[in-house]
């Protein structure tokens, strides 16, 4: 088992015919059951052609039709990428993972509000996407310093994710699914959404969680994991010593409550049952020592 | 990115928000003659720096007579004004707004951003306006009144008004405070602001509403779509070295200490400075080159850093997926060469083909002290910087 997704996964790409979106549709393909997963990608003027063999369509509706994709991955460029996300709701997809970087939040507020009641969920953006090792990689991570496993990584961060994967690996932890939720203000998924999935998902057996200072949600996510989570998590905030000068202004600071430092957030954290380490080189010694 | 208020308030106008009448001015000369035009008896001669906190520290002064407005901008312009956002160096002020003195019988608060939780655009509004309004959150939360704000509809008469009352606003001037708000809303969403925030927002003796200070920050990521915000830009209240990174796409923020550091993400950046500190040193800055560092933009990246007359030691801390270990090597050996490097510099890689990353860096034959991992580098940098 695995969170969000897996082998059976048929995957969409959105801005196929892009440098970006094509390199990493090729690496995805490569990767363990990719061959399968990649089935369709979507470049509006460019329907009819294909790429590596995957056809491409004109849209994600008809993309989904033709080939049953449930999942999209999005490579747009920023100015376009909200209205790729709006278009993969509307197609009713389950899942879409933005990796766009860049999108400015105002299109991204009317894309969330716009997505209101609709069953699909989002990934992102701004994002490294998500793997579930050995079985399907959807996104930018180095695929092959995963292995399958009964850790869940959950991250705001790209290359810190990798981070904590490689500290995993190196004590011979595999992994159930890795998600990188992203790090912009607003998002599809946060840190309690995916907890609430590997709560669920009888692979995993605990959780590491890397946060970053600003906003609320590694708070809230402890929260819920005082209250619900079944499994030992683990955790660290990256930002301690961030220069609190480089913030937005007061307004920035009261919406938050005065919240949102490294420190805050630690407190809260273990306030709540979650092992926290100060250390970024010991979040793989430190989920080891709370694995049954 | 960030503005001055003479800029804010201009742009503020235009969506209907009152303010002051003023003149923003580079000259002695050009003060004394907006005050002319200005007319009245009272004016307020007030720096311009991107920094807040601008009147504790003398940038904010009343003029009783032209004379005066012409002491006031001899002194401010050209001085170094320290606020608690400047840090200790201060900011050197180039440019003055001069304005008509206002008639205060009420100082308010009014401030606009985007919300993480609702996801939405949020209005904050206070009857405490005019002092830190950071403390006021803090001390008496409910005097602080939010709405969240509609991305459809926008912000609704009802709910403008209902907050003007809230904050305070007497009946007769709650039609402008609507409007007034209404604007603050508009001018946010239309123009991709980041935050606005109007502190204070005055009552006068003649029951009009005034933005009697007005801050703006944009979204750097939707700057493509409005050339006239970015014109707007003054690089004089910009740290060079950030503004040198930006033209290479680095994203480079200046610090305090002595060790430098070069990260690839931004998170990992983050956490590098967080274990140099832990092991007792201090970062000089934080350095993120990206997913697709060449070894121009790695080079260049250097040469940023070593501008820095306190650095002791770098630190490269590169967890290669995508960027290749190789190419990062060959970029570190190419600027280390091209740089002349006299300082210590310490090098992780971790990922893909960092064997051959590995293996580049040792047969250049420079004196880079490879680490191991995470901890094994930060331990290594400080070393490095005591000079053991």
């Amino acid at each position: 088992m695995s969170i969000l997704i897996d082998k059976n996964t048929r995957v969409l790409t959105q801005g196929i015919t892009g440098k970006t979106g094509q390199f990493h549709t090729r690496m995805g393909k490569e990767y363990a059951n990719g061959k399968n997963c990649y089935v369709a990608g979507v470049t509006p003027k460019k329907g009819g052609q294909s790429y590596e063999g995957i056809p491409i369509f004109e849209t994600v509706k008809e993309a989904r039709e033709k080939t049953g994709a449930n999942v999209s991955v999005i490579y747009v460029p920023p100015p376009f990428a909200a209205a790729a996300i709006d278009e993969a709701v509307d197609a009713g997809l389950d899942l879409v993972i933005c990796i766009t970087e860049g999108i400015p939040v105002r299109d991204m507020v009317r894309t969330r509000y716009k997505m209101q009641g609709k069953k699909t969920i989002l990934v992102g953006p701004n994002c490294p996407g998500v793997i579930t090792p050995d079985e399907i990689k959807i996104g930018i991570m180095p695929g092959h310093i995963h292995k399958q496993g009964p850790v869940g990584v959950v991250s705001r961060s790209g290359t810190l994710t990798y981070e904590a994967v490689g500290q995993l690996m190196e004590l011979g932890l595999g992994q159930s699914t890795c998600v990188g939720i992203g790090g912009d203000p607003v998002n599809g998924l946060k840190h309690v959404d995916v907890l609430k999935m590997f709560n669920d998902d009888p692979q995993t057996e605990a959780v590491v969680m890397v946060g970053e200072i600003g906003g609320s949600n590694e708070e809230e996510a402890a929260r819920w994991v005082k209250a619900n989570m079944k499994k030992p998590v683990v955790g660290f905030i990256a930002g301690v010593t961030a220069p609190p000068g480089k913030r937005m202004g007061h307004a920035g600071a009261i919406i938050s409550g005065g919240k949102g430092t490294a420190a805050e957030k630690r407190e809260v954290m273990e306030a709540c049952g979650i092992k926290v380490t100060g250390n970024p080189a010991e979040m793989g010694k430190l989920l080891k020592s709370v694995l049954k | 990115m960030k503005i001055h208020e003479y800029q804010a308030k201009e742009i503020l106008r235009k969506y209907g928000v009152a303010t002051p009448r003023g003149f923003p001015c580079f000259s002695v000369d050009e003060a004394a003659e907006a005050a002319r035009k200005l007319g009245g008896t009272v004016w307020v001669v007030k720096a311009q720096i991107h920094a807040g906190g601008r009147g504790k520290g003398g940038g904010v002064k009343l003029a009783r007579s032209l004379d005066e407005v012409r002491v006031h901008a001899s002194r401010i312009l050209g001085m170094q004004l320290k606020t608690h956002q400047t840090g200790p160096e201060g900011q050197k002020v180039r440019r003055l707004l001069v304005e008509e003195g206002a008639n205060i019988t009420k100082e308010l608060y009014a401030g606009m951003v985007v919300d993480r939780g609702s996801q939405r655009v949020v209005l904050m509004a206070s009857s405490e306006g005019g002092m830190d309004i950071e403390e006021v959150a803090a001390k008496s939360p409910e005097k602080i009144h939010k709405v969240t704000v509609d991305p459809v509809t926008g912000l609704t008469t009802r709910d403008a008004e209902d907050i003007a009352r809230k904050a305070g606003v007497p009946e007769k001037a709650a039609a402008q405070a609507r409007a007034l708000l209404q604007g603050l809303y508009r001018v946010f969403d239309e123009t991709d602001a980041s935050l606005a925030e109007i502190n204070p927002l005055i009552l006068t003796g003649d029951d009009r509403v005034l933005a009697l200070d007005a801050k703006m920050n944009f979204d750097d990521n939707a700057l493509f779509r409005h050339p006239e915000i970015v014109a707007m830009r003054d690089l004089d209240e910009e740290d060079p070295a950030e503004i040198e990174a930006s033209k290479y796409d680095l994203s480079y923020i200046s610090l305090d200490g002595n060790i430098g550091c070069l990260v690839n993400g931004a998170g990992l950046a983050m956490a590098t400075m967080d274990i140099i500190k832990l092991y007792g040193g201090e970062p000089a800055n934080f350095l993120d080159v990206g997913g697709g560092a060449s070894t121009e933009k790695v080079t260049e990246a250097f040469k940023i850093m070593l501008r820095n007359p306190r650095l002791k030691a770098i630190l490269v801390n590169i967890f290669g997926g995508i960027m290749k270990c190789d190419v990062i090597a060959e970029g570190v050996v190419t600027a280390a060469r091209e740089v002349h490097l006299k300082v210590p510099l310490v090098v992780r890689l971790e990922g893909t083909n960092v064997g051959i990353g590995k293996k580049i860096l040792a047969e250049s034959r420079l004196p880079i002290i490879s680490a191991s991992n995470m901890a094994d580098a930060a331990q290594k940098a400080v070393g490095a910087a005591n000079g053991k």
